[in-house]
């Protein structure tokens, strides 16, 4: 039998992918990272900035996130994001400069302490990130 | 009768004015192939979103401590209109049909001696409310200086809602666009987003016993001012759509009338062409034969 599952990405602009032969789907969730293989339980989550990877039989792909919701049925999975970046199209100069804007936002005074948290997983997620 | 000259002029003119409503149809027409495209992705996000939020609702157990945003206040006393519009003209009904639906709204809410009020997105529903209720606009949003439709926007407006929603300026909100349906036809919608009202429940809600992470409030806590933005969103997706069809049908009739002027105008000149040489012939025979 199949291993496989259905995924897709969506942001509000577009359906960002969409894919029928994925293996493994891994996400942030935000009380950490979720593995999903076919024929897990109904789930719905939340997603903290991190790396999507989606693996199918011949390829892997990773992009990277910055919030979003997931939701897992019947074999189904849906990603509801509102930024997505394909890891293949981000480089260093993009990089640093979302890391900067988000160094700018997580030094102001009025945030409170989940959205702090947050800004602070992303710069750390962005930092870490190897290009390959 | 209009001398030859005026009927000249005139034509001219019309000839002009028919020239500018043929190009705004078809830039009309590029751009609504585009706004359309956009409506059309934009649909999964946020049918996704409902779908989630309503599997979401269904399975709170705990209905008296379920978020504000998604049970309402238990009161209907305020009520708080987001009437959105274009920002621009000459597109025919469309911003006159919004304005029209959302108008019946008010004067029931009026009725019953609720409170009401009212935010305008797009500066040409302002301009059309301003003189009958200019006292129950609380704020004017225009989008004017973006170029294209995006969900940063649409954020704002929503961001600016839940903003008032908390500091508790009204109980019941609903927003009023038009729904692209084909070129011709679009559909005034009048769609209630505080407290959240679907339609549909029985239908698209299952009996999926999901597994949460973290706890059900707090996804919907979360979920809940994402998903009046994405309806926001989709809802101004819709309103460009509707907007460029409804400008390519008005500019498409448009075209034809100045073109029909411009056949009876020249009927018109012809004709009185004529007579005039007509006139001046008999001026010279008569004058011819009495010699």
């Amino acid at each position: 039998m199949s291993e496989e599952f259905k995924v897709e990405i969506v942001n509000p602009e577009k359906s960002f992918l969409s894919k029928e032969n994925v293996t493994e789907v891994v996400v942030p969730a935000f009380e950490g990272e979720m593995g999903i293989l076919k024929d897990h339980i109904s789930i719905i989550s939340f997603l903290k900035p991190g790396i999507i990877k989606v693996y199918s039989k011949s390829e892997e792909n990773k992009y990277f996130v910055e919030d979003g919701i997931v939701e897992f049925k019947d074999n189904s999975l849906s990603i509801l994001t509102s930024s997505i970046y394909n890891m293949s199209d981000l480089d260093r100069n993009k990089i640093d400069q979302i890391v900067k804007e988000a160094e700018i936002e997580s030094s102001k005074d009025n945030i409170d302490d989940q959205k702090r948290y947050l800004i602070d997983q992303k710069i750390e997620v962005l930092k870490n990130l190897s290009l390959n | 009768m209009a001398s030859l000259d005026d009927l000249k002029k005139r034509i001219s003119s019309v000839k002009s004015t028919q020239k500018i409503t043929k190009a705004m149809k078809m830039v009309a027409a590029a751009k609504l192939r585009r706004a359309q495209e956009n409506a059309e992705k934009g649909r999964p996000y946020s049918e996704k979103m409902n779908n989630i939020i309503l599997n979401l609702s269904s399975g709170i157990s705990d209905k008296e401590n379920a978020p504000k945003l998604l049970v309402g206040t238990g009161e209907e006393k305020t009520h708080l209109c987001v009437v959105m519009t274009s920002d621009r003209g000459l597109c025919g009904g469309f911003n006159t049909n919004i304005i029209k639906k959302a108008k019946q709204y008010f004067q029931k809410i009026l009725k019953e001696n609720k409170i009401l009020k009212i935010i305008t997105v797009g500066s040409k529903g302002y301009d059309q409310l301003k003189r009958q209720y200019k006292d129950n606009i609380i704020e004017k949003i225009s989008f004017k200086d973006s170029k294209n439709i995006n969900y940063f926007d649409a954020d704002k407006v929503g961001k600016i809602i839940i903003d008032r929603f908390e500091k508790k300026e009204f109980d019941v909100c609903a927003i009023f666009y038009n729904q692209f349906k084909n070129v011709i036809t679009q559909i005034p919608q009048e769609q209630q987003i505080i407290p959240l009202k679907s339609n549909e429940e029985k239908e698209t809600s299952s009996d999926t016993n999901y597994e949460f992470e973290p706890e059900e409030d707090e996804i919907l806590n979360n979920l809940l001012p994402k998903n009046i933005s994405t309806q926001i969103f989709k809802a101004m997706l819709e309103n460009s759509a509707s907007e460029q069809g409804s400008r390519m049908s008005a500019m498409d009739n448009a075209t034809r009338n100045a073109g029909e002027m411009v056949d009876k105008l020249t009927i018109q000149y012809n004709r009185s062409r004529q007579a005039a040489i007509t006139k001046e012939l008999i001026e010279i025979i008569s004058g011819a034969e009495s010699l």
